[in-house]
This record gives structure tokens, C-alpha cells and sequence, in this order.
């Protein structure tokens, strides 16, 4: 590819205890592209993406964001900087209503004198747009945007994480199994959105088990084992049982893959 | 539906269905619930109607029991007064517990800071206000040691404060050497001390500024904790520390500030207090600190953190004194008002675990 990665991860290293979580991993996402992260249960996935949003801080290796070294100590950092994630535990407040989850940490305040002085929150603004949101995703099958989050369905959660990534996302959006507790329908849309992300030219980073999910948006398949990038594969040369024998070990992937 | 994918890709055949699916609202027969089905859902979403609640019945029980003394204008507000303490106490400790916390430390860091305004102001002859100040930063520096060994040094909040409760006895009965400051005295040298001991009639009811005080912080506290950005992470730190740290909320500075705001509201209190008793007494309010955990306890917010509402506490507080207003009203003996708030606190914290189980 000859445009430079917009995000870079070298010989990143992460121990918890004696599990090692992340050895010597590498990662590379593209301007503009949906990069599928695939691998096996426990693989290092979710540490890998953890550790590019500010939630852990890897023991080891250096992580560039449009060229530069960043070091982000927390979420909120690598939020400020353009990147927005939705966790695999979803990361939402149970007794908190679905607008004050999707505005949590960057809560929008009135305009006039109550704002200014008082601080009050501009509830009308955040209800309207959490529900626009949603309605984007297909959710409005929640009736009540200022009903709790633990009332909902899982599946109704999740859409609940996904919109507030793409809501907010300015630079990169990284979802950890966004589909994996959504119904046909629902995940369909999720698909969709991140499609229109990616028109927009803003790059995606998808985790899934999901191989027709992967197989049907990814420009590119990273595909992670034991801790480290094994290969990144393009989804038009090979196909989803050549990928899954990579990602398990039953095969070996090609020299030129390897590279990648 | 947008294709954005290769020729080869896109969508799944069995996705076809979708087309022509129902695309409305799911609508549930919602099936034959029991009473007490209805009721835990309506608690579930109205957690401040249990207390609510109780007052009232209470207020009603010891009226019909304690004859109508107990209704009087005057009795009512005059149990107001009796709780305005344990109230301004039990606030700050509903911002601890709202965050999962609990802090044992209020009553002793009030009486500190109690004990230093006297000190100040009454035997080293400083300004009334000058000392007052000096209390409110000795009571957030309190509370922001309390938060900095529960987040930086990592205990957990019950040992952290079972400590700072007896390090601040400690400190208070060396700063006092045991002994109270007269009310002459105060008098004599810093008759603003004792302001909040001061009231105004309306109609047969008697408020004093203590009482006031005490609603105006309930009052602050709600607005915060429900308008304001902060408050939300407030209750999202209490809910689900590890989640609210994902969705950007620096945690541990929330906790911090929680905090040493209750250890503000704890130095409000002192000032209170010594217009409440008419002197600075080391020894005094040890029980206070209880009451105000039974309050807040009562008052619904629940032990586990971030549920619950602030009034809860401000009706808690009051049921604490109705309760024992009523029953020393009807003659019975003070060990009994001990016992029954002991219930209280346990039969409350039963009723928020069943609340919790709602199914959703
Ligand atoms: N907080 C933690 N403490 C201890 N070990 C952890 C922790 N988080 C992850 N691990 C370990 O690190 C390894 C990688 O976990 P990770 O969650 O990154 O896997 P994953 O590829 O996301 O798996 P999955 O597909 O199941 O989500 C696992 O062996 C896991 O047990
Ligand atoms: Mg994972």
C-alpha cells in the first residue's frame, strides 16, 4: 500500500502474571479502510485493542498515531485524540439512562447563564441526540431514551455502545465483537454503519468471530495468534476456511502474507 | 440498504427476509403480574417511595399513639432540629456511598473541625469567619486524605475510614484536652459560631438555621448530583468503576473529589453543630455517625453504590427522628428507640436487596 498507516503498533508486549497476553504484536491500520482482527478465543485481541485505546499500557513496544509516538494513560486520552472504542463488556453505566451513557465524559451543558455558572446539563440537547443516534442504528425499539441501561436487552446494549462510537469517533473507530449479541436484522445494520463510517474515510478496526461478517466488509484480515499478528490476509485472495486454518494453526500462511 | 462491498460480498441470502419483515416496534402481551410484582417494578423505578413511604406510616403511627402533641406544628418542626446533624452528615455520607464507599469518619471529622473553629476563635482570639474558613479546609483536607489512601494507596474505603475516624478522635481530644468551650465563651468571644442555633417561627413551627441549612445541602446536593456533569459520574464511578474509566471519566479524581466534598459538608456540620448544642464538645455526637449511615441506608441509596436518590437520605434522617420523637412521646424507654432504628437499618437494606432483583 503506498499511503503511510494512520495508526502503528510495533513489538507490542503484555504480560498479566505468567499469561502473556500480547508478545511482540504488530498492527497496522490504513486511512479509510475496515481492518477485520480475527483469531482464536483468548488470542490477545482485546488486549491488542485495549492497549491502542488507553486501557491497559503494554509492557513493552510503541504504539504511532499518524506518525507520532503516543503514550496514552488513559481512555479518555485516546479519546481526545480522535479514538473511539466499543469494548467487548460494552463499557456503559447500568442505572445510568441510555442518553447519559452516550454522553458520559462529555456531557453537553446549556448555553446561557444556568450552563455557564451553574453548570446545569442541557438534558433536551443530549436526549435528542442519543435518539437520533439510535435511530441511525435501527434501535428504536427503545422506546424511552432516558429509561436505565440494565432494562435493556443485550443486544439492545450493544447498539447502545456501537452508536456512541459513531457518534463520536473523529479518527479511528475500533469495535470489539459489535455484532456478537445483535439479531440478524440488528447486526445487519451495524454492517451498514460501518460501511458509512468507512465512506466518510474514517478506518474501522473490527473484531469478530463472525467469518461472513468479516469476509463481506474487511479491505484487509489481521489475523492474530497466540499473542502476535500472525499474517494479514486480503479477503478477495483467500477464503474463510483458509483464514480460520491460519488462525487456528492448521496451516501455514503464504511468505508474502507474512510480510504484509 | 447501502452496498459498500466487493462484487463477490455483500449481503447473506438468508438476509433476504429482512425486505419484507414487520419492520415495527416490538409490542409484549405483558403477562398477569402479582401485586408484588407491580410493586417491586414501581420501587425499582421509584426507590425514594420506600422511605417516602415509611414516613408518612410513621408520622401516622406515633400520632395516633403518642396523641396529639406529636402532630403539633411545633413537635414537627423541632424533630427537624434534633436531625438537622445526623441530616448534614448523612449527606455527605450518601456522596460516599453513592460511589460504593462508605465513610465512618464524618462524625469524628466533624467534631474536629468543630473543635478547631473553637479552638480558634474562642482561645487564640482569631476572627469568627478566619476560623470558620480554617474548619472548612481542615474538613476537605480530611476527606481528600480519606480519597487519596482509597484510590492512590488503594484500601478499601471501610478500613481507610475506620482509621481516619479514630486518628481524627485522637486529634480532637488533643486539641481540646477533653474539655468543651462554654457557651459563655463562645458567647463572649464568637457569638457567630453559634448562628445556626438561631430560628424563626412560622406560624407554630420553630426552625432554626440549623434545620434550614440542612435542606439547603440536600437541596445543592440534589442539584449536582442530577443536573450537573459531575454528579452523573458520580453515580456511573458508583455503578461501575471499570466502565466509567472506558467511557473516559478519570475515576479515581471523581472519588478524590467525592470525598473531600463530604468532608466539607462534614465542616459545614460542625459549624451547625456547635449552634446546635450552644458549645464545643469533643465528646459529643458519637452516635452520629451511625444515624447518618442508618439514613442514608434507609433512605434508599443502596450499599452496592450508584442507585438511589439524594432525598432519600434528607427522609431518612427524618424518619430517625420521628422515630425516636414519637417513641419518647408515647413514654417509652430510650433503649427501644436504639433497638428500633436498629430494625429499621436492617429491614431497609433487605428491602434494597429485593429491590435490586428486579427482573428487568
Ligand atoms: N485482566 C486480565 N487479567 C489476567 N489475564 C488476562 C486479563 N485480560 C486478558 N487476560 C489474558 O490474556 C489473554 C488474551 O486475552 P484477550 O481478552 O485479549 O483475548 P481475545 O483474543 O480478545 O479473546 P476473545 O475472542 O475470547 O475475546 C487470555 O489468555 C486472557 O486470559
Ligand atoms: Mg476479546
Amino acid at each position: 500500500m503506498s499511503t503511510e498507516p494512520i495508526l502503528t503498533a510495533r513489538g507490542l508486549v503484555k504480560h498479566y502474571g505468567r499469561v502473556v497476553a500480547l508478545n511482540q504484536a504488530d498492527f497496522d491500520l490504513y486511512p479509510g479502510e475496515i481492518l477485520a482482527v480475527i483469531g482464536d478465543n483468548g488470542a490477545g485481541k482485546s488486549t491488542l485493542i485495549k492497549a491502542i485505546s488507553g486501557a491497559i499500557h503494554p509492557d513493552e513496544g510503541e504504539i504511532r498515531l499518524d506518525g507520532e509516538p503516543i503514550h496514552f494513560r488513559s481512555p479518555l486520552e485516546a479519546r481526545e485524540a480522535g479514538i473511539e472504542t466499543v469494548y467487548q463488556t460494552l463499557a456503559l453505566s447500568p442505572a445510568l439512562s441510555i442518553a447519559d451513557n452516550m454522553f458520559l465524559g462529555r456531557e453537553i451543558r446549556k448555553s446561557g447563564f444556568m450552563g455557564r455558572w451553574f453548570r446545569s446539563l442541557d438534558r433536551e440537547a443530549m436526549e435528542r441526540i442519543a435518539r437520533e443516534k439510535l435511530s441511525d442504528l435501527g434501535l428504536m425499539t427503545i422506546q424511552n431514551i432516558s429509561q436505565a441501561v440494565e432494562t435493556l436487552s443485550g443486544g439492545q446494549r450493544q447498539g447502545v455502545a456501537v452508536a456512541r462510537a459513531a457518534a463520536f469517533g473523529s479518527k479511528v473507530i475500533i469495535m470489539d465483537e459489535p455484532t456478537a449479541a445483535l439479531g440478524v436484522k440488528e447486526s445487519r445494520r451495524v454492517l451498514d454503519l460501518i460501511q458509512d463510517v468507512r465512506s466518510r474515510g474514517m478506518p474501522i478496526v473490527l473484531i469478530s468471530h463472525n467469518m461472513p461478517h468479516v469476509f463481506e466488509v474487511a479491505d484487509r484480515i489481521h489475523v492474530h495468534r497466540l499473542g502476535r499478528r500472525l499474517c494479514v490476509i486480503d479477503p478477495k485472495d483467500y477464503t474463510m476456511s483458509d483464514a480460520v486454518a491460519f488462525m487456528t494453526g492448521a496451516k501455514e500462511p503464504p511468505a508474502e502474507a507474512l510480510a504484509a | 440498504m447501502s452496498e459498500a462491498g466487493g462484487a463477490a460480498r455483500g449481503k447473506q441470502e438468508f438476509e433476504d427476509g429482512l425486505e419484507k419483515g414487520d419492520a415495527s416496534v416490538a409490542a409484549f402481551e405483558s403477562h398477569e403480574k402479582t401485586v408484588l410484582d407491580r410493586l417491586q417494578h414501581f420501587l425499582h423505578g421509584n426507590p425514594t417511595m420506600v422511605p417516602v413511604i415509611v414516613l408518612l406510616l410513621s408520622i401516622a403511627v406515633f400520632g395516633f399513639v403518642a396523641g396529639g402533641n406529636f402532630f403539633s406544628a411545633f413537635n414537627l418542626s423541632l424533630v427537624m432540629q434534633q436531625v438537622s446533624i445526623i441530616g448534614i452528615l448523612a449527606a455527605a455520607q450518601s456522596l460516599v456511598i453513592l460511589t460504593a464507599g462508605i465513610d465512618l469518619s464524618v462524625g469524628a471529622s466533624m467534631v474536629l473541625v468543630s473543635v478547631i473553629m473553637g479552638n480558634l476563635a474562642v482561645k487564640m482570639g482569631f476572627p469568627a469567619p478566619l476560623a470558620i474558613g480554617v474548619g472548612f479546609v481542615c474538613g476537605m483536607l480530611a476527606g481528600t486524605l480519606n480519597g487519596f489512601l482509597v484510590t492512590r494507596v488503594k484500601l478499601p474505603p471501610f478500613i481507610v475510614t475506620l482509621g481516619t475516624w479514630n486518628i481524627f478522635f485522637a486529634l480532637n481530644l488533643w486539641l481540646s484536652g477533653a474539655q468543651s468551650i462554654r457557651s459563655q465563651d463562645i458567647d463572649a468571644t464568637a457569638p457567630l459560631l453559634k448562628w445556626f442555633g438561631e430560628s424563626i417561627r412560622i406560624g407554630g413551627a420553630q426552625f432554626t438555621y440549623g434545620s434550614i441549612l440542612m435542606v439547603l445541602i440536600f437541596a445543592v446536593l440534589w442539584y449536582v448530583l442530577n443536573r450537573t456533569a459531575w454528579g452523573r459520574h458520580v453515580y456511573a464511578v458508583g455503578d461501575d468503576k471499570e466502565a466509567a474509566e472506558l467511557s473516559g471519566i478519570r475515576t479515581n479524581r471523581t472519588l478524590v473529589q467525592v470525598y473531600a466534598v463530604a468532608g466539607l459538608v462534614c465542616a459545614i456540620g460542625a459549624w451547625a453543630s456547635i449552634g446546635r448544642v450552644g458549645s464545643v464538645s469533643p465528646q459529643s455526637f458519637q452516635e452520629a455517625n451511625l444515624q447518618s449511615i442508618t439514613a442514608v441506608v434507609i433512605g434508599g441509596i443502596s450499599l452496592f453504590g450508584g442507585r438511589g436518590s439524594i432525598v432519600g437520605p434528607l427522609v431518612g434522617a427524618l424518619i430517625v427522628g420521628v422515630f425516636n420523637s414519637g417513641l419518647r412521646l408515647a413514654g417509652v424507654d430510650v433503649l427501644w428507640q436504639v433497638f428500633a432504628i436498629g430494625w429499621l437499618t436492617i429491614i431497609a437494606v433487605a428491602l434494597d436487596q429485593w429491590i435490586r432483583k428486579v427482573s428487568a
